[in-house]
């Protein structure tokens, strides 16, 4: 397979590919005989030899609880964890660790600031906004938090292109609304959204905003500060980390006046039968031990891509992605969903007369990885009037030979229902 | 293709798939049922005109894959004219035909022209696929109400 990949994005130097695919030891592996072709990094990336050697390390020489004892693991332990911390908080440029909040994932980040600060400020008649590519993560519980409040959820429009139609989105700030949950970039449609104009409208109207990052953090830099996004929440194993473990970043001064999202051990200063004083952020917010190895599995991830260099994956992917869309944009019968200006990772499309899930079978068989379906995003398929698209998505190990493939795949799953 | 894409999508299933029969809503219909299988967002609805227990006459409509298609259309042509018993005992024996369960896949032969499904037992993945009209049949015939789900 050829290393010389043409870079057109940021001026930097080409990563070498072939040195990168050494990193990540599933891609050795065969699938149905075939070399393995994975094309499904939207729903979780493959993990580095440098993050599986983080967590197994942990495991065979630091594994203690955190935050508990006088002991030498435990401090380690703390020590570790306290580290991975610190290299979340370099990663997106918060300004201080205690921003920074582990959690089981994006979705689980997004759960936290509705049960958290929507409860306080959401009330009966208020609104929360959202925009119509949400993932379910971002739709569902703000509607639980709605219900309960008696509030609505308004949903601000998208074009055919599956751009946030920003104009529509400023109509729907209103003094009712509350709160604003957008997605950095789309998981169904790879649409990246004009997130600081976004964010200045909002707080031209004192409307804090939630940004899921959940699909930007593997393919953009992200510095919270320079965007002012109140939150922030993404996930460690769409970015080369660990399942089970992900961040919600908050400004402190919001974190700091919420009530707690569970209760538990580490997140309390005291506690007898009458009351218990809260810890302070971010362990406020973390109720009983938490995923110690998965928190350094994160920390070896984004320290791992920061040694790639943020800009030169974005680069990279980019280019990829642009070679992607003519290749795969070009086949007969291909109707692309999602044609944004911006986009990033993600190529959607629906190929006529062959439905997403027989043309994803037939692309495992030659061992491409690819999703089908509606992506956890029902109302983006209803808003182009498709059940489901197939979705090829990239990362920084992803090479031009693969698109290929995915394009000669592509091609004979239209043998088989021609 | 591959000899288990093959197995797979036998001439039979394509054509059905391309052609289903049976795709309308009859109009003397007396019972049906709706069956989406969430993982997917595929969809299908199932008429039945049931006359003393049997099923008199059948149409399905809905979305999907060529497999769940292929799958709906000639469960309407096999089930059309039976008995609600008989058509259970053809969903059972069907159910084990795609999963590969016991000599199921021996025994296929009786199955008659949905032998051809016995390929769907080497893609677990795809049993849903296969099994979401049968389902929402079973539901029409019982007249619940609620939509069923294959998850």
């Amino acid at each position: 397979m050829s290393t010389a990949v043409p870079q057109t994005g940021i001026g930097s130097a080409a990563l070498d590919i072939e040195r990168i695919r050494r990193d990540f030891p599933i891609l050795d592996r065969t699938i149905h005989g075939k070399k393995l072709i994975y094309l499904d990094n939207a729903a979780t990336s493959q993990k580095p030899r440098a993050v599986i050697d983080a967590i197994v390390h942990y495991y065979q020489h630091d594994n203690a609880n955190v935050h508990r004892g006088v002991h030498t693991l435990s401090m380690r332990a703390t020590e570790a964890h306290d580290e991975a911390r610190e290299t979340v908080r370099r990663f997106i440029q918060a300004a201080d660790a205690n921003e920074i909040i582990f959690v089981r994932g994006a979705t689980e980040a997004i759960n936290l600031v509705a049960q958290t600060y929507g409860r306080v400020h959401v009330g009966a008649g208020d609104e929360v906004l959202i925009t119509a590519m949400e993932h379910h993560s971002n739709i569902v519980p703000w509607q639980i938090l709605c219900e309960e409040k008696g509030a609505h959820l308004r949903v601000a429009p998208i074009n055919d292109a599956g751009e946030l139609q920003l104009d529509e989105f400023e109509k729907l700030l209103s003094p009712r609304t509350q709160i604003v949950a957008v997605a950095h970039v789309s998981n169904a449609l790879g649409t990246v959204n004009p997130l600081r104009k976004i964010i200045q409208l909002a707080h031209a109207h004192d409307v804090p905003v939630l940004v899921d990052g959940a699909q930007a953090v593997p393919h953009l830099p992200v510095d919270v500060q320079a965007l002012g996004c109140d939150f922030y929440a993404f996930s460690g194993h769409k970015v080369y980390g660990p399942t089970g473990i992900g961040v919600l970043y908050g400004k402190e001064e919001l974190l700091a006046e919420l009530p707690p999202y569970q209760g538990g051990g580490d997140m309390i200063s005291s506690v007898t039968f009458e009351k218990t004083t809260y810890n302070v952020v971010p362990y406020k917010f973390e109720a009983g031990t938490p995923d110690i190895a998965g928190a350094i599995g994160l920390g070896a991830a984004l320290e791992y891509v920061k040694g790639l260099g943020i800009d030169r994956v974005a680069a990279h992917e980019h280019d990829l992605l642009a070679y992607a869309t003519e290749k795969v944009g070009s086949i007969d019968g291909v109707r692309l969903i999602g044609t944004a200006a911006h986009r990033a990772g993600v190529l959607s499309f629906v190929l006529e007369g062959v439905h997403p899930h027989d043309l994803g079978t037939i692309l495992d068989r030659e061992g491409i990885a690819i999703r089908t379906g509606h992506h956890c995003a029902q109302p983006v398929m209803d808003r182009f009037q498709i059940p489901a698209t197939a979705r090829a998505s990239f990362a920084v190990y992803n090479t031009k030979e693969e698109v290929d493939a995915l394009a000669k795949g592509i091609r004979a799953a239209q043998e088989v229902f021609a | 293709m591959n000899d288990d894409l093959g197995d797979l999508y036998q001439e039979i299933i394509l054509e059905h798939s391309k052609a289903p029969r049976n795709y309308r809503k009859p109009a003397t219909a007396n019972q049906e049922a709706e069956g989406f299988n969430p993982l997917c967002g595929d969809r299908c609805t199932v008429y039945l005109d049931l006359e003393d227990g049997a099923i008199k006459d059948i149409g399905f409509e809905g979305s999907g894959c060529a497999i769940s298609r292929a799958s709906a259309s000639m469960m309407t042509q096999t089930v059309k004219g039976k008995s609600r018993a008989e058509a259970e005992k053809i969903f059972n024996q069907f159910h084990k035909l795609v999963t590969g369960e016991g000599d199921a896949i021996s025994k296929a032969a009786e199955l008659g022209k949905l032998a051809a499904f016995a390929g769907v037992s080497k893609f677990p993945a795809r049993v849903k696929c296969a099994t979401l009209a049968w389902h929402t049949l079973q539901s029409a015939l019982l007249g619940t109400h609620e939509p069923v789900s294959t998850e």
